[in-house]
């Protein structure tokens, strides 16, 4: 059970039950005419599970991940997951013609602006609440799209590339927040995305899709925060890339 | 499945009606367990999932997005309803539950069209009608097209232009009659300029609205490499305008036939005007039908037109066309 514990939590906390599962796919196909992305995909995700699927781009990555949000319908197979589940995705679909608050809580009524102002604070945009969101930078907007998904306690946090996006500096801020939000509310985490160092950064697991079916699905038993300088964090970032088909020179 | 502790659908006033679930963590000691972890932010002390499964809680996720329809149903159902109107007609005419004064079978407006066509009228004043059309609305049409670009494109041509084109949108076209009458008298010159008058209206407005709309930053780039002027305006502005241009021209092609219809009421002998006006003075409900006939295929016709055209001048927008 390495991916249920991280080092930094602020209390241990109790182990979830055992086979307490977030998200259970099985079996799972889906084609685009005659391209089969998703080839009989059997997936388990633990509550409070961090996992980072890697994949090149065209692989189907994304489109599981719409799967389990309910964007897509699968072509076969069975796909389970936890009933509260909030997406990010890679750009930060706000609505332009709501104030920042307003965007968080989207769906919610007034009532939730309290909670709506925290989840702002989490992300460190206190007192953004009345601005709009076409003022806003890149990062501070991608912020805001993680205060809307948090703010609805989810389960199951799907994360489609939300760094991907943003200048170097901004995305290694954003994955701290991240690593520090999901530790502190337990979320399960689907992180897609397709940099190496990020999902061996975050993750309590990482499997990479290619051709249709999960190549490697690894536990990163590392403990946090990790460096990406670390001897066993340049040793799973090396299996990764082999994987990915990436031939890296040894150092 | 069965699933106990977590089954409850997360209400969104939940979040708000239970104070202290929000606060810092270890301090909600309080919480009863039957909904671990469910405020907005739990604390991390809290971890009772005891679930009687694996899998309580799990849920298949609900398809949030649009199901393809089937080609074939999607047709039917787009002539379906045309065609049930049409039938509903021919039922209640053969019937005798449209009283023919009030609504002609379609039989007698059949016999109509078939008369009107055997004289060679039809064909005359389709022709006539469809040159006056389409002379206005390229004249018109044009002249809101340049106006709509010039305005979008720079600050000058908006200044000049934006104010006298708005309080021309509030004219009705049709209290320009008299005035054109007396300039222009009641023949061919009137008519194909009160075509143009209203057909250049929407085609500004919209025009401007597709130009204002471009993204600026493309036009920044192609600024930035040296485009200006016209070269700007038909190289880049103007396609990435060109959905809302063809939407103008959908609009100045239906109201071009609304101007139509004034144009040919008077001095006309000719014209899909002039003969709503004979029906109107003979009393032939049948003609008048006809005549609407003829204006419902004209709007077909133009749809389809500017649907083909839409296709054949946006090949980068695939089939996707504004409705």
């Amino acid at each position: 059970m390495s991916g249920g514990v991280r080092v930094g939590e602020p209390s241990t906390g109790e182990e979830p039950g055992a086979g307490d599962l977030a998200v259970r796919v099985t079996g799972l196909r889906k084609a685009f005419g005659a391209k089969t992305v998703l080839d009989g995909i059997d997936l388990e995700i633990r509550r409070g599970e961090f996992f980072a699927l890697l994949g090149p781009s065209g692989t189907g990555k994304t489109t599981l991940l719409r799967i389990l949000a309910g964007l897509e319908l699968p072509d076969a197979g069975t796909v389970l997951a936890a009933r509260r589940r909030t997406t990010v995705y890679q750009e930060p679909r706000l609505i332009p013609a709501r104030r920042v608050l307003a965007n968080v809580i989207l769906g919610l009524p007034s009532t939730a602006r309290e909670a709506g102002r925290r989840a702002l604070a989490e992300v460190g945009l206190d007192g953004y609440g009345g601005t709009w969101p076409a003022t806003l930078s890149g990062g501070e907007a991608q912020r805001v799209a993680l205060a809307r998904a948090l703010v609805r306690d989810p389960e199951v946090l799907l994360l489609d590339e939300p760094f991907a996006a943003l200048d170097a500096l901004t995305r290694l801020q954003m994955q701290e927040l991240v690593a520090e939000l999901c530790a502190r509310h337990r979320p399960a985490v689907v992180l897609v995305t397709h940099d190496v160092d990020e999902a061996v950064r975050l993750a309590d697991r990482v499997a990479v899709l290619r051709e249709g079916a999960l190549a490697v699905d690894k536990t990163i038993d590392l403990p946090h925060p990790r460096h990406r300088d670390g001897p066993s964090f340049a040793d799973h970032r090396r299996l990764f890339l082999s994987h990915l088909g990436v031939v890296t020179a040894s150092h | 499945m069965i699933a106990v502790t977590l089954e409850r659908v997360h209400a969104p006033d939940e979040t708000a009606n239970r104070p202290g679930t929000e606060a810092l963590p270890g301090s909600e000691v309080s919480e009863t367990a039957t909904q671990p972890g469910s405020g907005a932010f739990p604390g991390a002390g809290v971890s009772e999932r005891t679930g009687p499964g694996a899998l309580s809680g799990l849920e298949v996720p609900r398809y949030l997005g649009s199901r393809r329809r089937p080609p074939l149903l999607s047709a039917g159902v787009r002539i379906g309803v045309p065609l049930l109107l049409l039938i509903a007609w021919w039922y209640g005419s053969s019937s005798g539950r449209i009283p023919p004064d009030v609504l002609a079978a379609p039989s007698s407006v059949l016999d109509a069209l078939r008369e009107l066509a055997a004289t060679g009228q039809l064909a005359e004043y389709l022709l006539a009608s469809a040159q006056r059309a389409g002379l206005g609305v390229l004249v018109g049409g044009g002249i809101g097209l340049l106006l709509g670009v010039a305005a979008g494109i720079s600050a000058l041509g908006e200044e000049l232009v934006d104010p006298t084109m708005q309080m021309m949108r509030a004219v009705p076209f049709l209290a320009l009659v008299p005035l054109f009458i007396s300039w222009f008298g009641v023949g061919e010159t009137f008519k194909i300029v009160l075509i143009a008058v209203s057909a250049a209206i929407p085609m500004y407005a919209y025009t401007y609205l597709g130009v204002r709309n471009v993204d600026r930053k493309v036009v920044e780039a192609a600024r930035g490499f040296g485009l200006r002027g016209h070269r700007l305006a038909l190289g880049v502005v103007i396609p990435s305008a060109l959905p809302s241009i063809l939407m103008a021209l959908r609009i100045s092609l239906s109201v071009s036939l609304t101007g139509l219809i004034a144009a040919e009421q008077i001095g006309a002998t000719e014209g899909i005007g002039y003969l709503v006006t004979l029906a109107q003075q003979y009393f032939r409900i049948d003609y008048m039908v006809l005549c609407i006939l003829i204006y419902a295929v004209l709007g077909l016709v133009f749809d389809a037109a500017i649907r083909l055209v839409e296709r054949l001048a946006m090949p980068w927008r695939g089939h996707v066309v504004a409705r």
